[in-house]
């Protein structure tokens, strides 16, 4: 029985079998530093980072969905839509830039709740609702930009620069993203809510919940924090594109269950999300570095994925 | 008496934190029926759980006919002849119940599920319990005594030669116990060895021959089933009981719950009654009488067609949780597992989701106050657990029962109503919840109270109501009241109206 291996073992050991996501992230850091002499240096440790924090921002998100036991496939869409939104409204429609932030992420929240209604008032399955909704903004995207990349304004470019010598701003914004993320999840009301709705819907709503009002807060939220990650990208390549953050939905997903959620709803950690997209970004700059071929990554990449999530189902089915 | 089919010896089972069980002997005999008898948390489901293959003991041995055998899944379990209603229920809910009773060897035709013969077999085992249920019925449907009952039938069809059932009683109505103990005893007969968990100590002597006594994982006393209630009590608590149901009548005051004319086609009609501060009410009827249907209609959990629910003078909005919160109602429904518990949260967390939204200060949840308040109630109810952060899924049944019922208390409701409250609760922890109730109504509140179990309804009510096919057909004082009295009112047939 693993649950009285884990009894008499000695704590830090318990918390890293807990913690699976952190120990296969230890396990790949001290492998790659060993396989290559570049990995453990300051600047590779840095772009790994800035490489995780689009990831990480989005899964941040994704993690309020996920916990409610939902699904929310249009983040990556609804990232390029705001990052369109805001280079455009900043440079074609003229509006000062902190004006066209604000506009951006009211967008990213706007799509959020366009799903959650769809999904509560509807009672549309939330992947087909925002399986429709990744089609819908990454049109609008292409619509509002007319299928070429927009400049993005230079204050908000900055944001894909450092603060002083060396740390990259994207790192920052994906800390301070994560703080709050798991401030939300621990300690707010809406946070609470959604690990109960998504342990048990009707339980949930027999205790008072308004599970209708709390899926629209939660969606919304994934919206806002999928603003948050297109705008960082985008200040990253200078540039908003209509093509940007294709597929990123996937990666957002892959790291929250790599970090130990269910995808039935009712667990999941920020920190474990943090770690899950650390592992993804460790892993493709780990395989870059080795010079492994692009296509073998996807190959790796998807077989870590399997791997994470079947050792953490088979160390949880002893305890039921 | 004759030679045991099955024999366990030493069983020995930890979790982390407790050990569940700690050496338990038990011998099921063919033509008997063992009753295992324990307080909540006592290891009764650990124990049979390791007989039906769901758990792997981590010392001690099982024998089937004296040879000692190794039972790692549920199939090594079917295999040998071990059929197993467990405490929870393993039904899919999105399924039929033809689908369910067949649900891993469904009758064939050219390769293809034969959902002709499906719903025949499914119709003759649900003859052989007596439910009344359509087979192609989805179980989600079904209340949840009828989905005991469709457990009950798929055990059935294995043709067991061993049957454990644990607490299949805790959710039936006295009619359909007697149904389950005829069949019972008709498979007694036939020469099947019967384990029975039960916390209704009337039922032992009515259906079984022996008794195992477990106490804190040890089986301490195997004892002839006729031994007498007082000493049963003794040696499963280790203390006498002296009152099984010590109802303290209240002061009456205002009505805090008036119901008047509720309606809803196909489940309830024109029901209205009141329940008055310090006012215990009971509600007795047999399953699908449609008083579970009332009780979520006026908590604001379904909706009605007509009619009103007003508390503390407000009148509520009909289909309104969240109003009927407010207001001061608070329910304990009656499936705590689908309805009452998040599985996937630990204790404290059951405990603090009703006062969730009181204890949030501009969006931010005190969880310091919550764990206080929770660790107290916890305390009251003396839940079984390592911790208030252990996993209500990893607790015993009872247990879990006591915090569905430990979240309305940290909410303080005016009304409670209570769906089956001391459903798998053991006689201690029965009596711990009565004075919880008399606390209740001494400081003014008031309880409605839905039970299947007369002798509670009898002892704890100060007033009980009876409802049959959705409507009220009669009220009794519960001083004067008889078990017969009630049995007679619920097995009215309404003139005119039929509910289902
Ligand atoms: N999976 C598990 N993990 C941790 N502890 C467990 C687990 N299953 C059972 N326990 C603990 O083992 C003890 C015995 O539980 P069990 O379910 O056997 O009690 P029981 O006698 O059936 O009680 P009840 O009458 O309430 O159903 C309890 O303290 C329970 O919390
Ligand atoms: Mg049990």
């Amino acid at each position: 029985m693993p649950g009285n291996v884990l009894a008499r073992r000695s704590p830090a050991a318990a918390w890293l079998a807990e913690n699976g996501a952190v120990a296969a992230l230890v396990v790949l850091v001290v492998a790659l530093s060993l396989l290559s002499s570049d990995f453990l240096s300051l600047t590779n440790l840095l772009n790994v980072g800035v490489q995780a924090a689009v990831t990480a921002i989005l899964a941040f998100g994704s993690t309020f969905v996920i916990v409610t036991g939902g699904i929310d496939l249009s983040v990556g869409s609804v990232a390029a839509l705001s990052a369109i939104t805001l280079a455009w409204t900043a440079t074609d429609a003229g509006v000062a830039w902190p004006v066209a932030v604000v506009v951006s992420l009211a967008v990213g929240v706007m799509a959020g709740l366009v799903n959650a209604s769809l999904i509560a008032y509807g009672k549309l399955p939330p992947f087909i609702a925002t399986l429709a909704m990744l089609g819908i903004a990454r049109g609008l995207a292409l619509v509002i930009s007319q299928g070429s990349p927009i400049a993005m304004p230079e204050a908000v470019s900055a944001l894909g620069g450092n603060l002083g010598r060396y740390l990259p701003i994207p790192v920052i914004v994906m800390v301070v993203m994560g703080v709050i993320a798991a401030v939300i999840l621990n300690r707010t009301y809406t946070g609470r809510a959604m690990y109960a709705i998504g342990g048990n819907e009707e339980a949930a709503r027999l205790s008072g919940i308004k599970v209708d009002r709390q899926l629209l807060i939660t969606y919304g939220l994934s919206g806002a924090f999928a603003a948050v990650a297109g705008i960082v990208l985008a200040s990253r390549l200078a540039s908003a594109q209509p093509q940007a953050a294709a597929g990123y939905e996937l990666d957002a997903i892959a790291a929250v269950v790599i970090g130990g959620a269910s995808l039935s709803g009712g667990k999941g950690k920020a920190l474990g999300t943090f770690v899950g997209a650390l592992i993804l970004a460790v892993l493709r700059n780990g395989l870059n570095l080795l010079s492994v071929s692009a296509f073998w990554q996807q190959v790796v990449i998807g077989a870590v994925i399997a791997l994470a999530v079947l050792v953490d189902t088979l160390r949880r089915r002893g305890t039921y | 008496m004759s030679e045991p089919i099955l024999r366990a010896e030493g069983l020995r089972k930890g979790f982390p934190g407790v050990q569940a069980l700690d050496g338990v002997d038990l011998s099921l005999c063919p033509g008997e029926v063992h009753v295992l008898l324990g307080e909540n948390g006592a290891g009764k489901s650990t124990l049979i759980k390791m007989l039906s293959g769901a758990y792997r003991p981590d010392e001690g041995r099982v024998l089937m006919d004296g040879r000692q055998v190794d039972i790692r899944t549920a199939g090594d379990a079917q295999r040998l002849g071990i059929s197993t209603i467990y405490q929870e229920f393993n039904l899919v809910p999105e399924l039929s119940v033809a689908e369910n009773l067949s649900l891993g060897r469904p009758p064939r035709r050219f390769g293809l599920i034969d959902k002709g013969a499906m719903v025949r077999q499914a119709r003759e085992l649900l003859a052989r319990v007596e439910v009344d249920v359509d087979p192609r019925t989805p179980v989600a449907r079904l209340g949840i005594a009828r989905m005991q009952m469709v457990e009950i039938a798929k055990a059935l069809a294995l043709n067991a030669r061993v049957l454990i059932m644990d607490e299949p009683t805790a959710v039936l109505t006295t009619s359909e116990v007697d149904k389950l103990f005829v069949l019972v005893r008709q498979l007694r007969d036939e020469g099947v060895a019967v384990a029975f968990i039960t916390h209704h100590l009337e039922e032992i002597a009515a259906i079984g021959d022996r008794v195992t006594v477990l106490r804190d994982g040890r089986s301490v006393a195997e004892v002839p089933a006729d031994t007498a209630q007082d000493e049963l009590v003794r040696l499963m608590v280790g203390r006498p009981i002296d009152q099984q149901f010590p109802r303290r009548p209240a002061e009456l005051g205002e009505p805090l719950l008036k119901v008047t004319g509720l309606s809803r086609r196909g489940a309830f009609d024109d029901v209205s009654f009141e329940v008055r501060a310090g006012e215990v009410v009971g509600i007795s009827g047999l399953v699908g009488a449609g008083r579970t249907e009332v009780a979520r209609a006026v908590f604001g959990a379904d909706r009605y067609d007509s009619g009103e629910v007003t508390v503390r003078g407000r009148r509520l909005p009909p289909h309104d949780v969240h109003a009927a919160m407010e207001a001061g109602l608070g329910l304990v429904p009656e499936d705590r597992k689908g309805q009452g518990l998040v599985l996937t949260a630990d204790i404290g967390e059951n405990l603090g989701l009703v006062t969730l939204r009181d204890a949030t200060r501009a969006g931010f949840v005190d969880r310091k106050g919550q764990r206080t308040a929770a660790t107290k109630v916890a305390d009251q109810l003396a839940i079984r657990m390592t911790g208030l952060n252990q996993e209500v899924r990893t607790l015993s049944g009872g247990n879990q029962q006591k915090v569905v019922i430990g979240k309305w208390l940290v909410a303080d409701a005016h009304v409670l109503i209570l769906d089956e409250p001391t459903r798998g609760i053991d006689v201690g922890a029965k009596v711990e919840i009565y004075q919880l109730v008399n606390e209740l109504t001494d400081s003014g509140r008031a309880v409605l109270m839905i039970s299947s179990d007369l002798p509670e309804i009898l002892g704890m009510s100060d007033r009980i109501l009876v409802m049959a096919r959705g409507r009220l057909v009669g009220e009794l004082a519960a001083g004067e009241a008889t078990q017969d009295d009630v049995m007679a009112l619920a097995v009215t047939e309404v003139e005119g109206s039929r509910a289902r």
